[in-house]
């Protein structure tokens, strides 16, 4: 019953993606709110790494660069179908995360965040420096996307697309907090040693949780790049990497709908600033400051705290 | 029979020897304590048994395998468990989810039937959680159950941490000073919960300050003094033991431990 009243938090969510194109104005809209979601997935999928399991990763957009050279590279040169390109990312993506995560979530705190940042770091280096497969620090096209006989590229086909893959996402999710793997995760969190003399084999719970992670990153990174058309190095760069943690935990950490949430204000919030131009990247910055001042565990979990208690 | 026993374990940190060539062995089903003054080895040979610390030397064995530095884990899923004299809880959990992550070698779940949340899982859960009930019911923390455990007194964590220990139902269980900090009440309280373990078939492996505590529900006593073996016995004989006397217990705390007043 628990499991069943956990999803119907996502009905709200699902109403509201119907509803919001009702206000939509211009292709542009719909352009945003599918960059929103497709940034939500990447998010959640970090989220659970950070807010369940309490490991950090600040080379999270190194499996969205993945994702998205995959859907690039797949096509263009060795001529896979790109819905096939994008499996294949994901999957390949979870392989790196499996081969690297086994030597490098040894580390703890501060130590796995540089190690994570060296991965990021060294992704984007790869992108940047072997051109004659991605076109170097230039980028390349990224072949449209065709389902059947739908040629996918309208924006509003990917505000479908990434809405509903966020709403599967987050599902997903909700179902790993009733589970095994999530309270193994939770314990983790709170107390290694505990987890350990309880029977969790805490190297391998956190290795599926980034192996897992990484297959969300690499996801969104596929939609990212195919909505834009376009791909260059700077998919996976650090600051991108710096802009997914900052999203989590402008969110809320382990706040599923957190993760969309941050993604939304980071998102959207440089959108409609442009109104002050020069000072965009200012008052950018205080608001994130004053997010994080007066609502120190993030949006949703503090809201949620102070209107009802419930716990996230 | 054995169910747990040392072999001449040793561990020296730097020049320090803290455990010396402690040998030990524990039958199925008794309360098995480890007493003596503060920096004797009792923790570091808790550490030892537990996985958390290998040995320079000697061997662990349970149920007469050789677990010797086995890692934690391992351990606990081959029925070793222990609490922590500093408590270890996940304070995110409530009560219950803190008692249902001790059933997790008995989840036999993946992640992808986790992710997907098929019936198997919630099976599981009915089971882990009907468990944790009883568990946490066995240390009267039922009323408490939904409470986030950080916001738990302190007495409770102390049951709650025998009661996580205890539905991982392990074969020995190593409890590492209980009753610290826990008023005469709580004591009394953990005794009958120790009692009733013991009643279950748990093997019972002490580290105890109390003395009171450790005379009555002890079958047997092992004192170690500057990581060496003082002594062994049961209550009666650890009590009147010279030499335990003269390094540890001292004249007025035996006559706390046995009633006749200070």
């Amino acid at each position: 019953m628990l499991q069943h009243y956990r999803l119907i938090s996502l009905i709200p969510l699902a109403a509201i993606i119907l509803l919001l194109p009702l206000l939509f104005s211009s292709a542009y809209y719909y352009r945003v709110a599918a960059l929103v979601f497709i940034f939500a997935i990447a998010t959640l999928g970090l989220n659970l790494l950070m807010g369940f399991a309490g490991q950090v990763s600040l080379g999270h957009a190194g499996f969205m660069g993945i994702g998205a050279y995959a859907v690039t590279i797949g096509p263009t040169h060795f001529g896979i179908p790109p819905l096939f390109s994008f499996l294949l990312g994901a999957i390949f993506s979870a392989l790196v995360a499996f081969v690297v995560g086994r030597p490098i979530l040894r580390l703890k705190e501060h130590y796995l965040a540089v190690a994570t940042l060296g991965f990021g770091v060294l992704l984007a280096i790869v992108f940047t420096n072997e051109a004659s497969w991605t076109g170097g620090p230039d980028g390349m096209t990224v072949p449209g996307l065709t389902l059947l006989n739908w040629s996918v590229r309208s924006a509003s086909s990917w505000y479908w697309i990434s809405a509903v893959s966020f709403l599967l996402g987050a599902a997903l999710a909700l179902n790993l907090v009733d589970s095994p793997t999530g309270r193994a995760l939770h314990a983790i969190h709170d107390s290694e040693i505990a987890a350990r003399v309880l029977g969790v084999d805490v190297a391998q719970q956190k290795l599926i949780i980034f192996v897992v992670s990484a297959v969300y990153g690499s996801i969104a990174g596929s939609y990212f790049g195919l909505i834009n058309g376009y791909i260059t190095p700077d998919v996976s760069s650090f600051l991108r990497s710096i802009e997914l943690v900052a999203m989590v935990v402008l969110g809320g950490m382990g706040s599923v709908i957190g993760s969309l949430v941050g993604a939304a204000v980071l998102v959207i919030l440089p959108q409609a600033l442009t109104l002050f131009h020069d000072y965009e990247h200012i008052v950018l910055g205080l608001i994130v400051m004053s997010v994080m001042v007066f609502l120190r565990r993030g949006i949703v979990p503090s809201l949620a705290a102070a209107f009802g208690g419930r716990r996230e | 029979m054995t169910v747990l026993s040392a072999e001449y374990l040793s561990v020296a940190f730097g020049g320090v020897r803290a455990v010396n060539g402690v040998s030990f062995e524990v039958e199925r089903g008794i309360v098995f304590s480890i007493i003596g003054p503060n920096g004797a080895g009792k923790t570091t040979l808790f550490n030892v048994i537990s996985g958390l610390c290998v040995p320079d030397d000697g061997r662990v064995r349970l149920c007469g395998e050789d677990v010797t530095a086995l890692a934690p884990e391992r351990l606990a899923r081959r029925g070793l468990s222990r609490t922590f004299q500093n408590l270890q809880i996940f304070s995110h959990l409530t009560a219950l989810e803190n008692v249902m992550v001790g059933r997790h070698r008995h989840e036999m779940t993946g992640i992808v039937a986790d992710l997907l949340h098929l019936p198997a899982v919630r099976r599981q859960n009915r089971r882990t959680r009907a468990a944790a009930a009883e568990a946490l019911a066995r240390v009267g923390l039922e009323k408490v159950a939904k409470w986030p455990a950080g916001a738990l007194p302190y007495g409770d964590l102390k049951r709650l941490e025998i009661a996580r220990a205890l539905v991982s139902e392990p074969t020995v269980l190593l409890l590492d000073e209980p009753a610290a900090g826990c008023n005469p009440v709580e004591t009394g309280e953990i005794e009958d919960i120790i009692r009733g373990m013991v009643g279950c078939g748990v093997t019972v492996v002490l580290v105890e300050h109390d003395m009171r505590l450790v005379m009555n529900v002890s079958d047997r006593i092992h004192v170690l003094a500057n990581g060496r073996t003082l002594a062994e016995g049961t209550a009666p004989e650890v009590r009147v033991n010279p030499a335990v006397i003269e390094a540890y217990l001292g004249v007025r705390a035996l006559r706390e431990a046995t009633g006749a007043g200070g």
